[in-house]
């Protein structure tokens, strides 16, 4: 195949990858992205969308399933799930957003070249493709190879083992599943799969669940598993697995074993960064990640980094970000990394959005803070959607209540997180949000009481 | 029994914390209604606080010299009946020391009962926040946008400060910042200066600018230039600080001027005049007053040695340098720096070649010392290497003729060649 040569090569078209294409395309400069799977990478393939998709199917599920003592009065035979026909739709979003990246791609002329790159030089990329090899060389050239779920010493992934990947790609809902890992990953899938009737053991090696989290806002979390007959085992490691059982030792050293028909692991995700040829690139690493700058540039002129191979946090949006603002770079503009902070939604029941500081961060930081917390009990909104566990946390510098993290945990809080990352991006106060009126009856009131809170002046609690 | 709180005063506006200076009453000690508690410091006055109740004091909110926020708590008493807050209030308020400002209305009406829930007590003492500076290394805090067109248009935020809440910078914030920044230096090395500092003429100033003005559009100057050879003089002025060194204070040119002076005004006593041009009469003074015109860090000013004809040359040299060193340093008194009847001008090492000196209204007279040098002289056969100094003196051409002020400054030019001539008694 020929060879070819553009001002712009991107490797990988997740979230980070294709954005930068599109955004460089946009502004005119030459743009190449290869990638060897579908587009729209692990997000859109097999993670945030499918996951989403499934949550939402076994929201719909539970919530018919568990009319039998619903307080509205209404009556339902009880529901049976065909799963197939899930899976079917699932897939069918999948593909719409598929065919939707690559029409924005086509649409603002950039070039998706399918295959696997590798690094000949920082300047040449080796692609081996369907239609055979050739030589791309670029410009500037951006790593968006993304990552992929970590194993397990000892517990490899396949046959009854699964990452998340195979987890959201399962024909039918396991009997019993146990999930190692008691992260966002693991307790979204392990909360759908529960909701769908499979009877869910969690692992986690840590102290409770969640734990980049502080305990106020994983203890709704933690009763709802419960609720729904999840059993959270904590302190606990995975030490083996045999067919249709699971080893497991606490930390006092009491060994079970947990039935299980499928073992989903979820520790974590390792960048891709082994068969692209990094070792022909002299790149700086931190530890197995890709070392940037505040432009994303690598060690290398002319070579970035964008998305999960460059660290924490590893979610669409910030690689989204990345690739936006070395799209304006390569395009000649003036950009930098300045955001104030990054939002992190996890999307189990209740939902938790985690905007910035929180007050024990703020605290390890020695930034004075004071709090403000309204719990949705006392939302009107939240008590007609049955729905009252958790609540609106803000926190702001004590000396001029300069607003610098908003969590909140609850049922469908992910909707308010354009709320909080306005609030905090903007450089609201306190006063500002409590000096904003705010729909009645909405669940987004719980921001500005919580502000109102934090000032010594709040209404309804 | 209850708790009474007395809270800091808000002791005035604008004021957010105040130094305790003195307790008057110690733990254990019964105080009467209006007894006073102690003393605070605030950076305008010592304020007493007063106690609004009678009772036994339990607990004191610092020691003498703490720095203590406006509403805080400050000191504790038990009293008969209910006190004004529970035992809780106090110890949340004692945590409000560290804040810096203060819920005034607390603070104003200490008496106020407090029922209202502990937690909110706390929190509104936090709720008047105070902006601020910006501390090192803190992110400056703008929105997106205005990120964005600071960096395109390369201004570093850190340098922009920003009116809004909390420190923000907006866009009119930038556009301030593009109007009055400087202009960048890479872009332009030698770059036009269209800065105009305002700067307002007052004090000392004004009142020099005023007395220029006055002396030089009511006097029309005649100035005369001479030059005088010093070869003498410094001779003798080297013997003479040679002689008496470490025991008499150094003699510099100033007091054989001023000694030239009191010489020649002997022979020409209009010199040593004021002349009030509105009433047209010429004062003529006995005593010679020599003003010698100082440079301080406020401006000019001319203190007066009085009665010039009455010291010698150590005396005029003590008088001249304590009056200086009064000038210099703001002391000198109204009557050390008026009633001068003759003024002498000189910019020392600076001098200059020729100086058109101003006179100082209402005299008549000025002599300007310039700068001493040696310059070549000839003496008839050749030229000789010489001190020569000149000496540059206006007159007020009204009431002094150009003649009679080229006879004074030749009398002063001799008197100065031959040094003799000024302890010769006449």
């Amino acid at each position: 195949m020929a060879d070819l040569s553009c001002r712009l090569l991107v490797i990988g078209a997740g979230p980070g990858g294709y954005v930068c294409a599109i955004r460089a395309a946009q502004l005119g400069v030459e743009t190449i992205v290869v990638e060897a799977e579908k587009p729209g990478g692990t997000c859109l393939n097999v993670g945030c969308i499918p996951s989403k998709a499934l949550i939402h199917a076994a929201d719909e599920f539970h919530r018919i399933a568990s009319l039998g003592d619903s307080p509205l009065g209404i009556v339902s035979a009880q529901p049976t799930i065909n799963f197939a026909k899930t899976v079917e739709w699932k897939d069918g979003i999948v593909n719409r957003l598929n065919t939707g990246v690559a029409e924005l791609l086509k649409k603002s002329n950039a070039r998706l070249i399918s295959g696997s790159a590798r690094f000949l030089d920082g300047k040449r990329v080796e692609v081996n493709g369907p239609g055979g090899v050739q030589i791309i060389s670029a410009e500037a050239i951006v790593i968006a190879t993304g990552s992929k779920p970590s194993e397990l010493d000892g517990m490899p992934f396949g046959g009854d083992v699964i990452s998340s990947t195979d987890a959201l790609a399962l024909a039918e809902v396991p009997k019993r599943l146990a999930v190692v890992g008691g992260g966002y990953i693991g307790l979204e899938i392990g909360t759908a799969m529960a909701k769908l009737g499979a009877k869910v053991t969690v692992i986690e090696f840590g102290e409770k669940i969640l734990p980049q989290y502080d305990k106020d806002i994983t203890q709704p979390v933690a009763k709802h598993l419960q609720q729904l007959g999840v059993e959270v085992m904590t302190r606990t490691a995975a030490k083996g697995h045999k067919a249709g059982t699971l080893l497991v030792e606490s930390a006092d050293g009491r060994k079970t074993e947990i039935p299980a028909d499928k073992i989903l692991v979820a520790v974590g995700r390792t960048p891709r960064t082994d068969r692209v040829g990094l070792a022909e690139l002299s790149l700086t690493l931190q530890g197995p990640f890709i070392e940037i700058d505040d432009k994303c540039q690598t060690f290398m002129r002319g070579v970035y980094a964008i998305g999960d191979v460059t660290g924490d946090a590893m979610l669409a949006h910030r690689a989204m970000a990345q690739g936006e603002m070395v799209a304006e770079l390569v395009a000649g503009r003036s950009r930098v990394w300045d955001k104030r902070c990054i939002p992190a939604v996890c999307f189990t029941d209740p939902e938790i959005v985690d905007y910035g500081l929180s007050p024990l961060s703020a605290e390890q930081q020695g930034i004075d803070v004071v709090t403000g917390q309204f719990p949705f009990k006392a939302n009107g909104r939240a008590m007609t959607m049955e729905n009252e566990s958790g609540f609106v946390r803000v926190v702001a510098r004590a000396d001029n209540h300069l607003v610098l993290g908003i969590q909140a945990v609850g049922a469908g809080v992910s909707e308010l997180s354009a709320a909080f990352a306005l609030a905090v991006e903007m450089g609201a106060r306190l006063e500002d949000i409590a000096g904003t009126i705010h729909a009645h009856p909405t669940q987004s009131e719980g921001l500005q009481e919580a502000c109102m809170k934090a000032l010594g002046q709040a209404l309804h609690i | 029994m209850g708790i009474y709180t007395v809270l800091m005063p808000d002791v005035g506006e604008g004021i957010a914390e105040a130094e305790l200076a003195e307790w008057l009453v110690q733990v254990g000690d019964k105080v009467r209604e209006d007894d006073v508690l102690g003393v605070i410091m605030t950076d305008k006055a010592a304020v007493e606080v007063p106690s609004s109740v009678s009772g036994v004091v339990t607990w004191l909110g610092g020691e003498a010299g703490d720095t203590i926020a406006i509403g805080a708590a400050l000191i504790k008493l038990e009293i008969e009946g209910d006190g004004n807050a529970e035992e809780t209030v106090g110890e949340q308020t004692q945590t409000g020391n560290t804040l810096i400002s203060a819920e005034s209305e607390s603070a104003a009406t200490p008496a106020e009962p407090a029922t209202r829930p502990v937690q909110e007590l706390t929190l509104s003492v936090a709720s008047r926040p105070v902006a601020p500076r910006r501390g090192e290394g803190e992110k400056p805090l703008a929105s997106p946008a205005v990120r964005k067109r600071a960096l395109e248009e390369g201004v570093d935020l850190r340098q922009v400060s920003g009116s809004g809440p909390a420190g923000r910078i907006s866009h009119e914030d930038l556009d301030n910042f593009f109007s009055y920044a400087p202009v960048a230096p890479e872009k332009s090395t030698r770059g036009q200066n269209t800065d105009v500092s305002e700067i307002k003429v007052i004090g000392m100033r004004r009142k020099i600018a005023e007395k220029m003005a006055l002396s030089k559009s009511r006097i029309p100057h005649i100035t005369i230039v001479e030059e005088v050879d010093v070869n003498n003089l410094e001779e003798l002025r080297a013997k003479l600080n040679q002689k008496h060194a470490g025991e008499r204070p150094k003699l510099t040119v100033l007091p054989f001027m001023m000694r030239a002076i009191v010489e020649a005004v002997r022979e020409h006593p209009e010199m040593n005049a004021h002349y009030d041009d509105e009433s047209g009469v010429i004062y003529q003074y006995g005593g010679v007053h020599v003003g010698i015109a100082a440079q301080t860090p406020a401006g000019l000013t001319v203190p007066v040695t009085r009665h010039a004809e009455a010291l010698n040359p150590w005396e005029a040299a003590t008088e001249v340098s304590r009056l200086a060193a009064a000038a210099r340093d703001g002391k000198a008194s109204l009557d050390e720096l008026s009633g001068s009847t003759i003024t002498i001008t000189s910019l020392g090492p600076l001098g200059a070649l020729v100086t058109t000196p101003i006179i100082n209204h209402p005299e008549v007279a000025i002599v300007g010392i310039n700068k001493m040098n040696i310059r070549p002289v000839w003496d008839g056969q050749q030229f000789q290497p010489r001190k020569m100094m000149n000496i540059s003196c206006s007159f007020d051409h009204r009431v002094i003729d150009g003649w009679d002020a080229a006879v004074f400054v030749q009398k002063i030019k001799s008197l100065l060649e031959t040094p003799a001539l000024l302890f010769v008694e006449a």
